[in-house]
């Protein structure tokens, strides 16, 4: 079982069957660091500038919400699908499709309720199908179909013209602006991606110990004997299939508003395997990885061309990357865990049960 | 615990403060440099980054009596990418001027994201896409080079001076080639040529054969609007399956790559038009003196290429638009750079490829050339200048009610 998985904050989780006696006061530090972390979160757009808030912060936290699709899957069920940038290109498109965009003759210009509504459910039902096609296969072979599924859809998008508008995609996808307020601007942009991020993340926390993220875990350590006890280990995996695929679909047209448009690139060979990157560089131990591996990957794409001028910098963006994996193969995650348990088993209390997964 | 969980809190506040930026002023103009160094057309942009930097240096460095600093980005011909740098370059770098991006999706986006900052002059790098200029424009994005309709202007009348009357048209399927497709028919369907035919093919397809099998017999040429890639393996397809129809070529078509070509049709290669904005044997002073600054500050042995790409011109023309326009108003950028911006659209640009002045919609009005393929004396192929076309503007000669931008239904003249 997973070490972080049983200790939690949020409230509703605190008559979960685990009957350790837990204070409800800031004295625990788990809930000290949740409630320390959501103050820098909320604090931080008033300290950074627009640019970093937009840029580094909104986008960390939609591409995070996308790799935490991955992160439940993979981490949680085992299964690990390069197809979730799919799903989320997929409600990106419906989003230019249904809603409106630069072009016109495409664009069915409906209320925005309506479609980001049809665009979660299209996504989530398309996740769902992946999910039941990749289901039966194991570890290489679920990456192989998941990726072939990937690909097929990047060539419909880019050889489709009447639906999907070929290479140019849409131009021009913007939030609607609501309660006077201009969803794209950097602060509100900010908090509305926030919020989806912390209620995917408290979803899948209290997913984990609910009876089917624990019988989800159960399958991705033994399915013959899960199913020997009378669990249907297809319908759980297609069920965590759906939970991937909305959370990913969220993630999708947070991204699509991000970047204001959605070109078949949007969701190309290139993007599934960042989102795995992400997935891998943050950890996947626990739900918060996806999120720290986001704000590295986004930190470095960023400014490693300040770092190293010229045409190399992408070396340094992908030896970062390869120092990471090389030294902890649980992503950041591991690397924080093995420098705890190092200092604590250095001043001589009790080490903790970090890193057994 | 707390003592260790505090300290955290502080180092993470600690570091989310250190990334605000701060800005100053300056007695430097910072311009923002963007061109794809990543991705399928990173060499092109490694070299557009060449002819702006050659702008720079030929300023010395200086415009309007200030410094210029040159802060770079790359892309990788993503628009999404293209506008996450140049936004880094605009809010976090805190550039004055921006110049860029290399392809049409992208310039079409920075133009988009350019609305956003009224404050910023955004200057074209080198993307050819017709609607940038056409729909939905911004007040603060200038485009000082031709776009790729207006490549082609010149062509349809060659093609029907060499007795083409019907062609096939093979181009790939997005909107780059739609307009370079424009812009040769709108001349050579006035001027009563025939296009029977057209055949979009996917970006990057390998396979052509079915392509080859709807060529008609009854065309006496084929429009082949392919990028470098493409277009030699659609050759080695055509040449397998025994085809000899002549070839009119779009601006990226004959390239080296097919100029290096060593197939058995190699001679049939012989007499194929082209419409592009940059000829390397055009003779005119100004253009060979472009070159030999090129060849001196990037000689092969450096990166450079023998001779500089459409993209080092291109880039070359909009910095030194840029840097001109710069020392038109003495590096005044003040209220919202009005004076600088009322420059640059007065303005008549000194090219290496002739004057260009700008449209009301800031787009630039220029000269293109028709090359032909001949063999020298060592057997090498070359593209020779067969004409120069001046004085282009976007509408190619037409009313602007009359004027639809290209697509693929568009213009149709069977």
């Amino acid at each position: 079982m997973n070490a972080g998985a049983g200790r939690l904050a949020m409230g509703k989780v605190a008559a979960a069957p685990r009957q350790e006696a837990r204070p409800r006061t800031f004295d625990n530090p788990v809930r000290l660091r949740h409630a320390a972390v959501l103050g820098a979160l909320l604090v931080f757009p008033w300290v950074a500038s627009p640019f970093v808030t937009f840029q580094i912060g909104a986008q960390s936290l939609a591409l995070g919400l996308i790799a935490l699709s991955l992160t439940f899957l993979g981490g949680y069920g085992g299964m690990i699908s390069l197809a979730q940038m799919t799903v989320a290109g997929i409600a990106g498109y419906m989003v230019g499709i249904l809603g409106t965009s630069g072009t016109a003759e495409v664009s069915l210009g409906w209320p925005w309720w309506l479609v980001v509504t049809l665009a979660l459910a299209i996504a989530t039902l398309a996740g769902t199908f992946i999910g039941w096609l990749s289901v039966r296969t194991e570890g290489i072979y679920t990456i192989m179909i998941t990726l072939a599924v990937g690909v097929a859809f990047y060539y419909l998008c880019l050889q489709n013209y009447s639906v999907f508008n070929g290479f140019q995609g849409f131009q021009q996808v913007h939030p609607p602006k609501l309660f006077g307020v201009n969803w794209r601007d950097p602060l509100p942009f900010y908090y509305l991606v926030l919020f989806w991020s912390l209620a995917g993340y408290g979803f899948i926390k209290y997913l984990l110990r609910a009876p089917f993220g624990v019988a989800l875990q159960g399958i991705r350590d033994n399915p013959r004997r899960m199913n020997a006890l009378g669990f249907r280990v297809t319908a759980h995996r297609v069920a965590a299939y759906a939970v991937a695929g909305f959370i990913a679909a969220v993630g999708g047209v947070l991204l699509v508003w991000y970047n204001g448009l959605i070109t078949p690139n949007s969701a190309g060979t290139s993007w599934l395997i960042n989102i795995l990157i992400i997935a891998v560089l943050g950890g996947m131990r626990h739900p918060i990885g996806p999120f720290i591996g986001a704000i590295v990957f986004v930190l470095l794409q960023t400014f490693a061309i300040d770092l190293i001028d010229r045409e190399r910098f992408n070396l340094v963006i992908g030896g970062v990357f390869l120092a990471i994996v090389l030294f902890s193969p649980d992503g950041l995650l591991g690397l924080w865990a093995a420098l705890k348990a190092r200092f604590t088993s250095r001043s001589g209390s009790s080490t903790p049960g970090g890193g057994n997964k | 615990m707390n003592k260790r969980a505090l300290v955290r809190t502080l180092v993470s506040a600690a570091v989310l403060a250190s990334f605000s930026g701060a800005a100053f002023a300056q007695q430097t103009v910072k311009i923002g440099l963007l061109a794809t160094l990543e991705g399928p057309f990173a060499a092109g942009g490694a070299d557009g980054m060449r002819g702006a930097e050659l702008a720079v240096k030929q300023h010395n460095g200086m415009a309007g009596g200030k410094k210029i600093e040159i802060i770079k980005a790359s892309s990788d011909a993503k628009p999404d990418v293209a506008v996450n740098a140049t936004r880094k370059l605009v809010e976090q770098d805190k550039v004055d001027i921006m110049v860029g991006p290399l392809s049409g999706g992208e310039g079409v986006a920075v133009k988009d994201y350019s609305k956003t900052q009224p404050n910023i002059t955004f200057i074209n790098g080198s993307s050819g896409a017709q609607a940038t200029t056409l729909v939905n424009t911004s007040p603060n994005f200038f485009r000082f080079n031709t776009e790729g309709a207006q490549w082609m202007v010149g062509l349809g009348k060659a093609a029907l001076d060499k007795g083409y009357k019907r062609v096939m048209i093979i181009a790939e399927d997005y909107a780059f080639p739609y307009s370079q497709v424009q812009g040769f028919m709108a001349e050579y369907c006035r001027l009563g040529g025939k296009v029977p035919v057209k055949a979009w093919v996917p970006l990057g397809g390998k396979d052509y054969a079915s392509v080859i099998a709807r060529i008609p017999k009854d065309v006496d040429a084929l429009v082949v609007v392919l990028g470098g890639a493409d277009a030699v393996n659609f050759l080695n397809q055509y040449e397998a399956a025994g085809g000899d129809k002549p070839l009119i070529g779009g601006s990226i078509t004959v390239s080296q790559d097919i100029l290096n070509y060593k197939g058995k049709r190699r001679d049939s290669l012989v007499g194929t038009i082209a419409g592009s904005p940059i000829a390397d044997a055009y003779d005119a002073p100004e253009f060979k003196a472009f070159v030999a600054d090129y060849q001196k500050n990037y000689p092969v042995s450096a990166g450079g290429y023998p001779s500089p790409s459409l993209f080092a011109l291109v880039y070359y023309i909009n910095m030194k638009a840029a840097l001109d326009a710069l020392d038109a108003v003495n590096g005044d950028l003040s209220g919202g750079q009005a004076k600088y911006r009322e420059a640059l659209q007065k303005m008549t640009l000194k090219t290496p490829t002739g004057d260009v002045k700008l449209d009301s919609n800031r787009q630039a009005i220029g000269s293109t050339f028709v090359t032909e393929v001949v063999k020298d004396p060592q057997g090498n192929l070359y593209n020779k200048v067969l004409r120069k076309v001046d004085g282009i503007d976007q509408m190619l000669g037409m009313k602007k009610e009359d004027f639809k931008i290209g697509s693929r239904d568009e213009p149709n003249c069977p």
